[in-house]
């Protein structure tokens, strides 16, 4: 609780050094102006604003480097004190003694020996003296950065030009977190990635067609002494891990296209906009639901549903059944397929209908032979998509189809997805870096590139749509 | 086939205009049979027609009727969890363990006092009849293993001790409650039932002493989770989901606003601002786990930030919906017209005036109704957070943004793994409240597009 106060208290320290430093460089600059009688370059606001960015921005950025850097240096120290004071412990009790150790410090728990107290007497101690530094750093950054700006202030300082510029280079900085984001995914997921291949080969990971990451099948035959292969690994062989995914992401197809893709041709040129006004909000509301939801629906209606049809005409249908996982993960996508292939049918030239129709074509000849051949490109753009998206899906199948891989295109039977996969793996207790865990790393990178391929596929193809009636 | 049709359908009109201007028709004969081919073709080239759009019409029906059974079955299933089943129990409290010296309640007495064994034992001697171990603690089952914890609230509230023996209403175990609803199924075989026979014939005469009833579940909406389903609520949900999401605007909304700003305004044209785009473009599309993974990846293994907390939820989700916002913001800003922008910058105002100062309040109808669009979206995301540990069993409210917590589609999640029949019932009223706020944060958002929309 302390320590919030201190934030908040420093939040406000802060807030009004920032409008100190603006009515300060405000009224200097008021006043010389009204002493020299020079016209000021820019607006007198604009060298108030100015003051308090130099205040604020140096003080905000080093405060944020320091949040990040500050407790590891200290946990660091802290930790090498307590390997020096339990020589003989393991580095997996370490890690337990350092939770320990935080929890004492922070009051939570009482120290259960005197080498504990101590260390956590000095681990606050050490805290409270960053604490304290930090706070002075960054009142002595707010001080120097607003003397500076204050020294600087004069009515010939094209103070707008100085704000314009820190603003427009801060809005580019937001623009490049779009590309940082992509290259974070995929340095970690590479990064991580690249580890589990140093253990597993990518032959036997990409073509393998054994997938049991809990069970451990080389015991014995590594050795006992090699501890961290032998308790953690199975086979990663992902071939019916990405069979399962894509028989799901077709039975959902098979269900989407063809609903999704007339609900678009009524939509587009058969409905009046009347009747279109109130059936696309409500395909919408579709596109709306949460995806848990959809998987509450399929794993605890859809599912029993199927088994208990399939008992009626006698067919063994397994209560994680392909089939209601991708018939529900088909009812989420209708409205994703029925809403883009209407924005494709609708941005077909009216020209073509006009003409199609005054050579005397019914309608339904119009849509078919005409408006669909050329709405094709963009049709296909939208179901790679509508693919992509099948692909990436998570929780419906996380709650409806099965965990164990099984080799096979049965639709009746349980299969599983990479999705369910990474779930799986990094949901348990596992240990952070066993092979397991660094294996949903890799399934990761490999649903990342192909959705990615599926989607620049998809862009491609229906770039094709506009450049031909251009 | 309807090509050629629609080919003579043109050689007939041509003939007729000629033979009307005097012209022999050498192919008089042979038009009449045309004709009447065409009419014949007509009616099923019309048929056609009309089974397409009936095709259509279908589709939509279908995708309506499965929204119809979707919601149905959620409400269904959900409505009864409003309610809890409670059965009285005659308790005589004893005073002397609880109080202290100025008749008031002693908090650290009352805690130490062993309330549920009470609870127990006063039911226990409404059922003279049962005797044996085995029996006892049968009996006993038909109360919520909380039901201690629930009366010493209970009283704790009250502030003092009435005398004498007395009527308390405490919380009936989850199978109880299943059977009071009418969810279960007694005559199925005893060794598949959850309540057992003797169960049964205890349920029934407290059933016919009128000493059980359906009361309002408020514990739903003031609890946390727990492992008995009759005390586990969604409050510490809808906190952890309202912390993460205020992160996520505070995050989000900024940043997209200025990169999208930036996009329109003063990107200048190159490969730079290409790779932008595309980024941008790709990012929405990216599946939501892959964001889950990098949470796991960057924030909590290489920033060492605190696992199931909003805080880093949030960051996710934010880093998910930037893309959306970014993309809506731009919607907004091409909508407002360029002669506001020539004004402005005609006017002798700076590029970057005329963006903050003119096109930006203009479009804030736009970006708003963007944003809040994303954050529904946010608001239903699952996978993510499981991903950096929210998916933990929290008992607690969240007090703080570093807090463990866990969201509410996750609780959702949670629940319906969970094996008790009870907790089903929760977990579709938990949808209901979830698809509730998303319904009210879209209308407003539908409100908003209204009310400010201009046509310029």
């Amino acid at each position: 609780m302390t320590f919030f106060t201190n934030d908040v208290t420093l939040l406000v320290i802060t807030i009004l050094f920032g409008i100190m430093a603006y009515k300060l460089a405000r009224g200097r600059i008021e006043t010389s102006v009204a002493i020299a009688g020079v016209k000021p370059h820019s607006l007198v606001h604009y060298y108030g604003v100015y003051a308090a960015l130099w205040t604020l921005v140096p003080a905000l950025i080093l405060s944020l480097i320091w949040a990040f850097a500050a407790d590891p240096l200290i946990l660091n120290t802290a930790e090498a004190r307590l390997r020096i004071a339990y020589p003989s412990l393991p580095a997996s009790f370490l890690d337990l003694k350092m939770a320990q150790l935080q929890n004492v410090a922070a009051g939570f728990i009482d120290a259960p020996d005197d080498i504990m107290a101590i260390e956590a007497e000095k681990l606050r101690a050490s805290m409270d003296r960053v604490d304290f530094a930090r706070v002075l750093t960054l009142l002595s950054v707010m001080m120097i950065g607003f003397l500076f700006s204050f020294n600087r202030l004069k009515p010939q300082l094209k103070a707008r030009v100085a704000y314009e510029g820190f603003l427009r280079r801060s809005f580019f900085a937001a623009a490049v977190l779009a590309i940082l984001t992509t290259i974070g995914i995929i340095s970690s997921l590479l990064f991580e990635a690249y580890r589990f291949f140093s253990e597993i080969s990518m032959i036997d990971f990409f073509f393998g067609t054994h997938w049991s990451p809990m069970v451990s099948l080389r015991e014995g035959v590594e050795g006992a002494e090699d501890e961290a292969v032998a308790g953690s690994s199975g086979s990663f062989g992902m071939v019916p891990v990405m069979l399962g995914t894509l028989l799901v992401a077709i039975i959902a197809m098979l269900v989407a296209v063809p609903i999704g893709l007339f609900s678009a041709i009524y939509t587009a040129d058969f409905a009046s906009s009347k009747v279109r006004n109130v059936i696309k909000p409500m395909l919408e509301v579709l596109a709306g639901i949460p995806t848990v939801v959809y998987g509450f629906f399929a794993a605890l209606t859809a599912a029993p549903f199927f088994r208990d049809a399939g008992l009626l005409v006698g067919l063994d249908v397994s209560s994680q059944s392909a089939l209601a996982a991708g018939g529900v993960m088909g009812i989420m996508i209708i409205p994703f397929i029925s809403s883009l292939s209407d924005d494709v049918i609708t941005a077909v030239p009216q020209s073509l209908r006009d003409g199609a129709l005054g050579l005397g074509s019914t309608r339904a000849e119009t849509m078919l032979r005409v408006v669909l051949p050329a709405a094709f490109p963009g049709l296909v753009g939208a179901f790679l998509l509508a693919i992509s998206r099948a692909v990436g899906e998570t929780m419906i199948v996380v709650m409806a189809a099965g965990v164990a891989a099984n080799l096979t295109i049965n639709p009746l039977e349980a299969v599983t997805t990479v999705t369910v996969q990474i779930v799986m793996l990094l949901t348990g207790d596992n240990e952070f870096d066993s092979v397991k865990t660094l294996s949903a790393f890799a399934l990761g990178i490999t649903l990342f590139i192909v959705t990615l391929c599926l989607n620049i596929a998809a862009l491609h193809v229906s770039r094709k749509l506009g450049q031909r009636y251009e | 086939m309807c090509r050629a049709n629609w080919g003579s359908d043109m050689n007939n009109r041509s003939d007729n205009t000629l033979s009307s201007m005097g012209v022999t028709n050498l192919y008089s004969a042979t038009t009449d049979t045309r004709m009447a081919h065409i009419e014949a073709g007509l009616k099923k080239r019309r048929a056609a027609s009309r089974r397409l759009r009936l095709y259509g019409v279908a589709a939509i029906l279908t995708a309506i009727g499965f929204l119809c059974i979707l919601l149905t079955t959620i409400i269904s299933n959900g409505y009864t969890a409003l309610q809890q089943t409670e059965i009285a129990v005659a308790i005589e409290v004893p005073a002397n363990e609880i109080l202290d010296d100025n008749g008031l309640i002693d908090k650290e007495k009352s805690r130490n006092y062993n309330w549920g064994g009470l609870v127990k034992r006063s039911f226990r001697k409404e059922f003279p009849e049962v005797t044996g171990m085995l029996d006892q603690r049968s009996l006993g089952e038909l109360l919520s293993a909380n039901a201690g914890y629930d009366l010493r609230i209970q009283i704790e509230k009250t502030g003092s001790v009435e005398s004498g023996t007395n009527i308390y209403w405490v919380k009936a175990s989850d199978d109880v409650d299943m059977l009071m609803k009418g969810r279960m199924d007694r005559t199925i075989d005893e060794k598949m039932r959850r309540i057992k026979d003797n169960q049964l014939v205890w349920f029934d005469k407290i059933v016919a002493d009128g000493s059980i009833r359906l009361a309002f579940n408020s514990t739903f909406f003031t609890a946390a989770d727990s492992r008995e389903p009759e005390s586990a609520g969604v409050l510490g949900a809808i906190v952890g989901s309202a912390m993460a999401l205020i992160v996520t605007v505070m995050l989000a909304l900024p940043l997209a606003v200025m990169a999208a700003v930036y996009l329109e305004y003063f990107a200048p044209p190159g490969r730079l601002t290409d790779f932008i785009e595309v980024n941008v473009n790709n990012l929405a599309a990216v599946p939501s786990i892959v964001f889950g993974l990098l949470g796991l990846a960057v924030f909590l293994g290489f920033f060492g930030m605190p696992r199931s907390a909003p805080l880093v939820g949030g960051m996710v989700l934010a880093l998910m919906t930037l893309p959306t916002i970014i993309i809506a913001t731009r919607a907004s800003i091409r909508a407002v017209p360029t002669s506001i922008r020539d004004a402005a910058l005609g006017l002798g105002a700076s590029p970057m005036q005329t963006a903050l100062d003119h096109v930006l309040p203009l479009a804030a109808p736009g970006i708003l109704t963007g944003t809040i669009i994303g954050i529904a979206q946010a608001l239903g995301e699952t996978a993510p957070l499981i991903m950096i540990g929210m998916v933990a069993f929290i008992v607690d409210v969240p007090a703080s943004f570093t807090d463990p917590a866990t969201a509410l589609p996750v609780q959702i999640f949670i629940w319906s793994d969970s094996a008790e029949r009870a907790f089903y019932e929760r977990s579709s009223l938990a949808i209901m409240a979830l698809l509730l706020f998303l319904i009210s944060m879209n209308l407003t958002a539908v409100l908003l597009r209204r009310k400010f929309e201009k046509k310029w």
